[in-house]
């Protein structure tokens, strides 16, 4: 084990973009693993359970601590989403140039926000 | 791990020992939840109305029930590969290892096996 390479820490690295969209792919992924599955298997579960199982979720759900859970939920999919195509685009070899590398980096995030914002708006409105 | 040839000296290093299956499986999972996560969603707006008669209406047609249930053994699989990682890059306790990645597998099957049922219940008019 002690042979072993390991990583230079951290904090030698200058922070950059890069950097929080791979913690953020990570993050949101495994909080939607640990909440968000959570929650579909209620949903599901709740509805083979009859309406009143249904209503005890829709109660919780529909509260402001609820609706904040789905809100994040979905900011969590669309932004494991973008930087999860990110990383398809780079498992080809491609966008590790400096400028695309850093205005993807960039650009994930941002897509996903207006995304979280397009789907509650089509939800809340349609 | 072998200390011959080239790949002899890299076989079985990083965290879990292996690593392209794990790594193909965790992208080929990955595009099966963007297909189908993108069919939920889309399906969630259409829907509109998500009282219990009418979300159970929709749900257990057909097309939907196999969906939702493909959408959950795409997703559970998904998401056991990424915490396995998360476990392996975090937990070097080989006894905690072995029993989160337990506890990570029980967990899935689990809950991807009740939430396949629970599709399956709606789509056969258990409770309709």
């Amino acid at each position: 084990m002690n042979q072993r390479p390991l990583s230079p820490h951290l904090q030698v690295w200058r922070w950059g973009p890069h950097m929080l969209v791979s913690i953020l792919h990570r993050a949101t992924g495994d909080g939607m693993a640990l909440v968000g599955l959570a929650v579909l298997v209620w949903w599901l579960g709740a509805l083979a359970g009859g309406p009143q199982a249904y209503a005890a979720f829709q109660a919780v759900m529909g509260s402001i601590p609820g609706m904040v859970v789905l809100v994040g939920l979905s900011w969590a999919f669309f932004t494991h989403m973008m930087s999860g195509l990110r990383h398809f685009v780079l498992d080809i070899g491609a966008g590790y140039e400096l400028d695309t590398n850093r205005l993807w980096s960039v650009a994930s995030p941002l897509i996903a926000i207006v995304l979280t914002a397009a789907f509650w708006a089509l939800i809340l409105l349609g | 791990m072998g200390n011959g040839t080239s790949i002899g000296r890299v076989r079985g290093l990083g965290p879990a020992h292996h690593g392209a299956h794990h790594w193909l499986v965790q992208r080929f999972t990955a595009i099966g939840n963007v297909v189908l996560m993108s069919w939920l969603l889309v399906s969630l707006v259409l829907l509109g109305d998500f009282s219990h008669a009418s979300v159970v209406k929709w749900l257990a047609q057909p097309v939907p029930a196999t969906a939702m249930i493909l959408l959950v053994i795409s997703l559970f699989w998904h998401a056991r590969l990424g915490l396995q990682v998360l476990i392996e890059d975090y937990i070097h306790d080989a006894g905690s290892k072995f029993g989160l990645l337990s506890a990570l597998n029980l967990a899935t099957i689990g809950g991807g096996a009740f939430a396949i049922f629970s599709v399956a219940a709606l789509a056969f008019g258990r409770t309709v």
